[in-house]
């Protein structure tokens, strides 16, 4: 594909543009070597949908989501009150972010403090792409092979989004196999609630080897998942197992820009 | 003549015992923290109807939901019967409703078919539960008064409902032998083979029959007088309190936890110190949640409506894997420690006097900081209890007021405060993702 630039907010100001849709990348997108891999399918997807996009850059901070599940609500107001203000200078309507722990914080606790955005998850938005068009799916890179969704906490049970990323697996011609739990009685990856930064409490196991079980079970060629967190979760899981050969944990976007041979 | 006043004393000293402690738990759970939940009736009725009335949740299960629905129905339409009940038992009649004729019969006959029913799921309930030995059932938090009190209810209904059933067996004798007072009424399409062959081969006469018949009737009558007034104390309480609790559901995403606006304006002075102050405005004394008291009063409902299923611990993943966190127990201890503040305001003439403890003394750290915050317990509750907001609450008094996070957890903090990232990267490495999107 043709070579593009990701811009900033502050890059489209400049030059006297307005971006149709903020990308909001997030912690684990910008830092995590593994999530950079999502991060950029999602910009090459955007950009070959031919959306006017940009991102925050140095400006983004973290939405506060760790904190404010760990009990500091000081820590996520601050945050939170400085990327509203920072989104409210750049006129921000309408953001896309590939992290559903982002997403639920924009989408639900940013209003009370005045961040009104619309706010779409990236499989929502990928979904709608390629329903309405703007991309396609250029033949069967995934044809026939099994996948497996492991929904993830935030989208799921959090906001009732089960279908968006089952039916872009549909799409890809795949056969969509299910864990024995699944959708709103999926078992959670062991990251969220600020997990991911402690180590876990005394017991017999770590939460993401009990998913991996699960997955071994669904016996899938690749495992989808659609969180950044749940992606270092599982992928550890599926090493536990040493299954790293047989089973691959790939994001929905990494799927569909692999399919369109990003 | 004298039994109807022994009735009517009866009832009447029952009814102002239970009304008693209704008011006191009403009392309890209005020791909450004030929450609007008035909004969207229309919503809101919707749900209890689907929620508690159709138990829509429960089926996620089907055997116990099965099992469960038999138990509800009969619970809801036996007591029809029990109407019934009363009226004989003031006004001295017997089978007062029968003059409804084809209908009643057909009534009577359906409660027979419901009360074996009732019978059989709570011997089924028993065996899951003592024989069986099913996992939820195993938790640490049941052992004692937890176990003893499940054992008791289904007991209990077992009892209930086999002194129904013969004394409509009596009843169906006394009939056919055309006793007087004993008009034919009623149909009996379970007691007539279940129980009447007993009491034939034992060749009981009129006058033992009489007596079977008047015993089952009080014994059903004062039982459920009893087991009413044991709902108050019981985690059974559940058959009441399922309504409104559902009712006050929480509509919004399950994912939004609620914002403090206590923190909003002390933020809003930080990052501004001449921002405008409310009219009115007093700085919080104190964040998040110590005790009981600083919980809101639908948490403390959700206490009183548990009825100690464990289908949150259950699919909790933290619990499955072994951890100490069970979002069953942190509503067992809400109550508990509930009822101990309750005692303790009713032993000091209505004035709480500290005891030095609070709920932390009943929930630990440990547990508090096992939770993934994933909500599977929440979706789990068959009426829409929500063990999580209390660990975050909890979770909100051990960072703002006690500074007592495990380290790696004050770590992240202070990534975020002084790189807005959890992780100690610099802030201005965020976009170097963009430099190679090939790599």
């Amino acid at each position: 594909m043709s070579e593009f630039r990701v811009r900033t907010m502050a890059d489209m100001m400049a030059a006297g543009e307005q971006a149709d849709i903020l990308f909001w990348v997030g912690c684990a997108g910008s830092f995590d070597e593994r999530a950079q891999k999502i991060t950029k399918a999602v910009a090459k997807i955007l950009h070959a949908a031919g959306i006017k996009f940009a991102i925050l850059g140095t400006e983004e901070a973290c939405t506060g989501d760790p904190a404010k599940r760990a009990g500091n609500e000081f820590l996520f107001q601050m945050l939170a009150m400085q990327n509203i203000a920072t989104m409210q200078a750049y006129e921000v309507k309408k953001i896309v972010t590939a992290c559903p722990h982002c997403f639920n914080t924009l989408k639900n606790e940013y209003p009370e403090l005045g961040g009104n955005f619309e706010v779409l998850h990236h499989t929502t938005l990928i979904n709608q792409l390629l329903s309405s068009g703007k991309i396609s799916i250029k033949g069967g890179a995934f044809k026939g092979q099994r996948i497996t969704y492991h929904d993830s906490c935030y989208l799921g049970r959090a906001n009732d989004i089960y279908e968006a990323p089952r039916e872009i697996i549909e799409k890809l011609d795949a056969a969509l196999v299910e864990m024995k739990r699944s959708k709103a009685n999926g078992l959670c990856c062991g990251a969220g609630g600020a997990q991911m930064f402690k180590e876990a409490e005394n017991g017999k196991k770590e939460v993401n080897i009990e998913r991996a079980d699960d997955m071994l079970e669904a016996a899938p060629n690749v495992v989808a998942a659609a969180c950044p967190f749940c992606m270092t979760m599982l992928r550890d899981g599926v090493k536990h197992h040493n299954k790293e050969q047989d089973i691959e944990v790939k994001d929905i976007a990494e799927l569909v820009a692999n399919a369109m041979d990003l | 003549m004298i039994a109807q006043i022994l009735f009517v004393v009866i009832s009447g000293i029952a009814t102002y015992f239970f009304a008693k402690n209704l008011g006191k738990i009403r009392r309890n759970i209005l020791l909450g923290k004030d929450i609007d939940l008035s909004d969207n009736a229309a919503l809101r009725w919707k749900t209890m109807l689907k929620v508690a009335f159709g138990q829509t949740k429960m089926a996620a299960r089907p055997v116990p939901f099965v099992l469960h629905f038999i138990v509800y129905a009969g619970f809801i339409l036996i007591n029809i019967e029990v109407l019934e009940i009363l009226i004989d038992g003031i006004f001295g009649t017997h089978r007062a409703l029968s003059f409804l004729g084809g209908i009643y019969n057909v009534a009577i006959g359906f409660f027979e078919v419901l009360a074996f029913g009732v019978l059989v799921a709570c011997i089924f309930f028993l065996s899951r539960r003592y024989i069986l030995k099913l996992a939820r059932f195993q938790s640490p938090e049941l052992k004692g008064f937890a176990n003893q009190d499940a054992a008791t209810i289904l007991f209990v209904e077992i009892i209930l409902m086999a002194a129904l059933l013969k004394m409509n067996a009596a009843d169906q004798l006394l009939q056919a032998r055309g006793a007087e007072h004993y008009t034919q009424a009623g149909s009996f399409p379970i007691s007539s083979w279940l129980v009447v062959p007993i009491f034939e081969a034992l060749q009981f006469s009129d006058g033992m029959l009489v007596f079977i018949e008047r015993a089952a009737w009080w014994f059903h009558i004062i039982g459920i007088f009893i087991f009413m007034n044991y709902l108050p104390f019981s985690k059974h309480f559940h058959v009441i309190l399922a309504f409104p609790n559902t009712y006050y559901s929480n509509l919004k995403a399950k994912g939004e936890l609620n914002n403090m606006a206590s923190v909003t304006q002390e933020v809003k002075l930080m990052l501004d110190p001449s921002a405008p102050t409310p009219e009115g405005y007093q700085a919080p004394t104190s964040f998040g949640v110590k005790d009981v008291t600083d919980l809101t009063w639908k948490n403390l409902m959700d206490a009183y409506s548990c009825t100690e299923c464990g289908r949150c611990t259950s699919n909790c993943p933290q619990n499955q894997t072994g951890k100490l966190l069970s979002p069953r127990k942190i509503m067992m201890d809400t109550r508990d420690r509930l009822e101990e503040v309750g005692k303790n305001i009713d032993a000091n003439g209505g004035t709480f006097v500290a005891d030095n403890k609070n709920l932390h003394n009943y929930i630990s750290e440990e547990e508090l900081w096992a939770c993934n915050t994933c909500n599977a317990c929440v979706e789990a509750c068959p009426i829409n209890i929500n063990p999580m907001e209390i660990i975050v609450e909890m979770r909100r008094y051990k960072v703002m007021e006690e500074s007592a996070a495990p380290a790696s957890i004050n770590s992240m903090f202070s990534n975020m405060e002084n790189n807005q990232a959890p992780w100690q990267f610099s802030p201005m490495d965020r976009a170097n993702w963009t430099q190679d999107l090939n790599a």
